[in-house]
């Protein structure tokens, strides 16, 4: 698996380069890549079908449980296969329909890089491998919505896309953790082998709702909806691929993986057929009221994956075959009706419904392709469609919870998809009309093509489901049902069943469905203040509002002015110091200082009042003359403190430093500013505040370090070694000039720097004609 | 000593903190020569300060006596005194230049960089 990864990511980056060599030819080798891929993963087939499956792995941060390691096995082959041979139509349909485009060749790498993505999540074991290829998918998705990068309804499109299926990818990254966390398993297989579920366990709620939100955003499922029909802004083949037949269905998919992890536990079985049916009917409900041909199509795929997860809340051997059976029929059926319908656009200009009939005479293949994928959504007879249908309505009569409402909500999304079949062939193709939609130009047979490849696949696998994908679709149900292996039945004719009966009422209802439409559509504008409240507004709302808040925070915490940086620098320095202070150490008896108090000698009070009294006649002081000597006396005195506590050398220096500093400073004197006063008197009080609570805090440590002095080993060990190993007497010179003497080179190389520095500002001389 | 001197620091602490904060160029100056001031009595109050003592090893002795005062935090202060004293330097120079460029002794107006 990682060599045709690695081979995905060499193509897609190839591609750029490629399409300067090729031109549009690079479809080529693009669309030879997916069906190579679809070759290889087709030899895997014997071995899938005999039941077993396929573990492929590659260390790569072992210590953590981190691996690439592959799985496959009848669902990630079922995926596989998908994603490749969809993958390979839609690089040809791409060719054509992007054929003019000079980015062509940043499309195909883009396209390239989604499906190595979407491969590598549906055959990764390992949960954190499988949540690396997941967030892959999204920025690709974000990459290709936002691929028309002039539209700025492309781009805030792709954004949202990103944000929500982002956000849902950090929730799921927390499900995974915590998932290992409570089972210490980090791959699919050992998790299926563990035979006791962890429901018991305190993070099994978390993981669950993580999880959701992680598969429900990806998804697409309310309250997430909204992103998916936005996404439409991506080119159509991106739409028929990510947005319709794979990456949306990655959700799905891991639902599907996890089920037999979760699907003992109430939660998860109320919670998807609660969510799944919302989606469902409302995905149908809006599906009706749009005219937009792939909003249309948008809204009904998010009505499709609320079914999927609807069967899957239902857990039955019977829903979950109805979900995979429905899956592939669904991927089958729209993603050839977006090709439909991207050939329609770009042939017309249009995509309106309103605007569009007749057509068929015009472009034939693609009314034919666009019919049966229609015929097959409304679940007629020989086609896949239906045998998906007949089993999801068998699916819902023997759910065991909720059961009629799970089969009413199934029941009224079936007449939903008639009507929007209709609409979508008969109403756009085949109306007889005396003026037909003019064509701009005629589709190319890459854009006929491959919708009339995945519509006849349709008809195929509903006329011969037995051969063509019974064992895999088995191997599939397999997977995500603990191992058991369940017959599966797919059949065109069961007899007359009462499911047959519904489906033709079905599609009785949905006739006059579509009959009724107009009135239907009038009818909706009367809703529309209700999706001012939905979740969509929700999110710009988020969105906005965090922008705003950005820039306020922004403003007040990092406005340019370097004096509130020191302020915020010394509030949080001294809140911390405080906390830790409070909280972490002992507190100072201050009773047992006052006696040491009483005990200071007369020359320790000198120096103190000198010098305290020095600082406050500094604060006061207007002449910069006086303001300098009084620092050379604060500075003199430090000095005698480092004599008092035997510190000769640290004295020695201070002094000769001191009078260096009051030296420059008088030199300097005549050139630098007077005082004024420039602050205001609140401010003022504000910044004697702050500097009374830092010295406070300051001088509170200091107190505290001093009730619990520490013995340092270095001071022995230097006393011990100082003249029998290095021959020096002064220990603090020894340990200047031998024991550091290469921070002492450093030190000197500072001061070298900094004397070249203070050397060129003196002698540079603004350059003639520049301001001085 | 040992009790004046933490207060005798945190004032000199407080003073340099309310001089940064002020707009003026030459209190800027005065604030971050007593800030090394302070700084540098902080560590030799950490450190561990002893009376008498000094960390010199008399003749005849091959080990020092005890008491003596630790010398790593003196070696530290040395090398803190004479670095601060660099930058210090350097800083008196800059000022003295920003200040001949701009003819201004508000930090406030120094942001604009017409002048430059």
């Amino acid at each position: 698996m990682l060599v045709v990864l690695v081979l995905c990511l060499l193509f897609a980056f190839f591609a750029p380069r490629l399409y300067r060599l090729l031109g549009r030819y690079v479809a080529i080798p693009m669309a030879i890549l997916p069906f190579g891929i679809f070759v290889y993963l087709l030899s895997f087939f014997p071995e899938v079908l005999r039941g077993s499956y396929i573990i492929q792995l590659y260390k790569w941060v072992p210590a953590l449980g981190i691996n690439l390691q592959f799985r496959l096995d009848g669902l990630s082959l079922l995926f596989g296969l998908l994603i490749t041979f969809f993958g390979g139509l839609i690089m040809v349909y791409a060719a054509g329909y992007l054929k003019d485009n000079p980015l062509l060749g940043r499309f195909y790498l883009y396209l390239t890089l989604f499906m190595a993505a979407m491969l590598g999540m549906v055959t990764s074991d390992n949960l954190f491998c499988l949540f690396l290829f997941w967030e892959i998918t999204s920025i690709t998705s974000y990459l290709l919505i936002g691929f028309d990068n002039k539209n700025v309804k492309a781009r805030s499109s792709a954004w949202q896309a990103l944000l929500v299926t982002g956000m849902g990818g950090l929730a799921l990254m927390a499900s995974f953790i915590l998932i290992n966390l409570a089972t210490g398993s980090y791959t699919f297989t050992e998790l299926l082998a563990q035979n006791t579920s962890f429901s018991g366990h305190s993070y099994f709620a978390p993981a669950l709702i993580l999880l959701f939100l992680g598969c429900f955003t990806k998804s697409a499922q309310f309250p997430f909806h909204f992103w998916l029909p936005n996404a439409m802004a991506a080119p159509t083949p991106v739409s028929a691929y990510l947005h319709s037949a794979t990456m949306v269905k990655a959700g799905i998919y891991l639902l599907a993986r996890m089920s037999p992890v979760f699907a003992g536990a109430d939660a998860w079985g109320y919670t998807l057929v609660v969510i799944g049916g919302c989606t469902a009917l409302l995905g149908a409900f809006l599906a009706l009221q749009h005219t937009d041909m792939k909003a249309i199509l948008a809204y009904t795929t998010i009505s499709a994956l609320g079914q999927m997860v609807m069967m899957l809340g239902l857990g039955t051997t019977v829903a979950l075959k109805a979900m995979l059976v429905f899956l592939l029929a669904h991927a089958l059926y729209k993603g050839t009706m977006f090709l439909a319908a991207g050939a329609v656009d770009h042939c017309t200009g249009t995509r309106d419904i309103t605007r569009l009939n007749g057509l068929a005479r015009l472009m034939p293949v693609t009314a034919l392709a666009a019919t049966l994928a229609a015929l097959s959504m409304a679940g007629l007879m020989p086609f896949f469609g239906f045998i998906g249908k007949e089993l999801l309505y068998e699916a819902a009569l023997s759910s065991k919870i909720y059961v009629w409402l799970v089969f009413g909500l199934t029941f009224l999304t079936g007449i939903v998809y008639v009507a929007v079949a209709v609409v979508l062939s008969f109403g756009i193709f085949w109306n007889k009309v005396k003026h037909p939609t003019k064509l701009e130009h005629a589709p190319g047979y890459m854009l006929y093509l491959p919708p009339f490849i995945l519509g006849f696949l349709g008809v195929a696998f509903g006329l011969a489901p037995k051969i063509a994908v019974t064992p895999i679709l088995e191997r599939a149900v397999q997977s995500i049902s603990r191992g058991e292996l369940v017959e599966l039945e797919l059949a065109l004719w069961h007899g007359f069943t009462k499911e047959l009966g519904l489906s033709v009422l079905t599609i009785i209802l949905g006739l006059l469905l579509y009959k009724a439409l107009k009135f239907v559509q009038s009818r909706y504008a009367i809703l529309n203040p209700v999706y001012n409240l939905g979740p969509e507004r929700l999110y710009h709302k988020a969105f906005d509002g965090f922008l705003v808040f950005a820039k306020k925070l922004t403003m007040v915490l990092q406005n340019g002015n370097l004096r509130r940086y020191i302020i915020y620098l010394i509030l949080f320095f001294s809140a911390l110091m405080f906390y830790v202070l409070w909280h972490d150490t002992p507190h100072i008896l201050f009773a047992s200082r006052v006696v040491i108090i009483q005990e200071l000698p007369f020359h320790d009070v000198v120096i103190f009042v000198l010098v305290s009294s020095a600082l406050f006649y500094l604060l006061g002081t207007r002449s910069r003359l006086t303001s300098i000597v009084v620092m050379g006396l604060v500075g003199y005195s430090a000095a005698l403190i480092y004599i008092m506590f035997g510190a000769p050398d640290v004295a020695a220096t201070q002094f000769l430093i001191e009078t260096l500093t009051v030296v420059i400073f008088v030199l300097l004197l005549h050139k630098l500013p007077a005082f004024i006063y420039l602050s205001h008197q609140f401010k003022k009080y504000n910044y004697i505040a702050i500097s009374i609570l830092f010295g406070t805090v300051m001088t509170y440590t200091m107190l505290v370090v001093q009730d619990h002095t520490i013995e340092s080993e270095l001071k022995t060990y230097y006393g011990q070694t100082s003249l029998l190993e290095a021959h020096g007497r002064n220990i603090v010179n020894v340990i200047l000039v031998d024991f550091r003497a290469l921070d002492t080179l450093g030190e000197i190389t500072v001061l070298a720097v900094a004397a070249l520095g203070v050397f060129a500002l003196l002698r540079m001389q603004p350059e003639k004609g520049e301001k001085p | 000593m040992e009790i004046l001197l933490p207060v005798l620091t945190g004032i000199l602490f407080s003073v340099s903190i309310y001089f940064i904060l002020h707009r003026h160029l030459f209190k800027l100056i005065l604030g971050l020569i007593l800030f090394g001031l302070a700084t540098n009595l902080f560590l030799f109050v950490v450190g561990g300060m002893k009376r008498g003592g000094i960390a010199i090893i008399a003749q005849g002795n091959e080990v020092p006596v005890e008491p003596y005062s630790d010398p790593v935090p003196q070696a530290l202060l040395l090398t803190a005194i004479v670095i601060g004293f660099g930058i210090q330097a350097f800083a008196i120079v800059l000022i003295r230049r920003v200040y001949q460029t701009f003819r201004s002794n508000n930090m406030d107006n120094l942001n604009n960089n017409e002048k430059i």
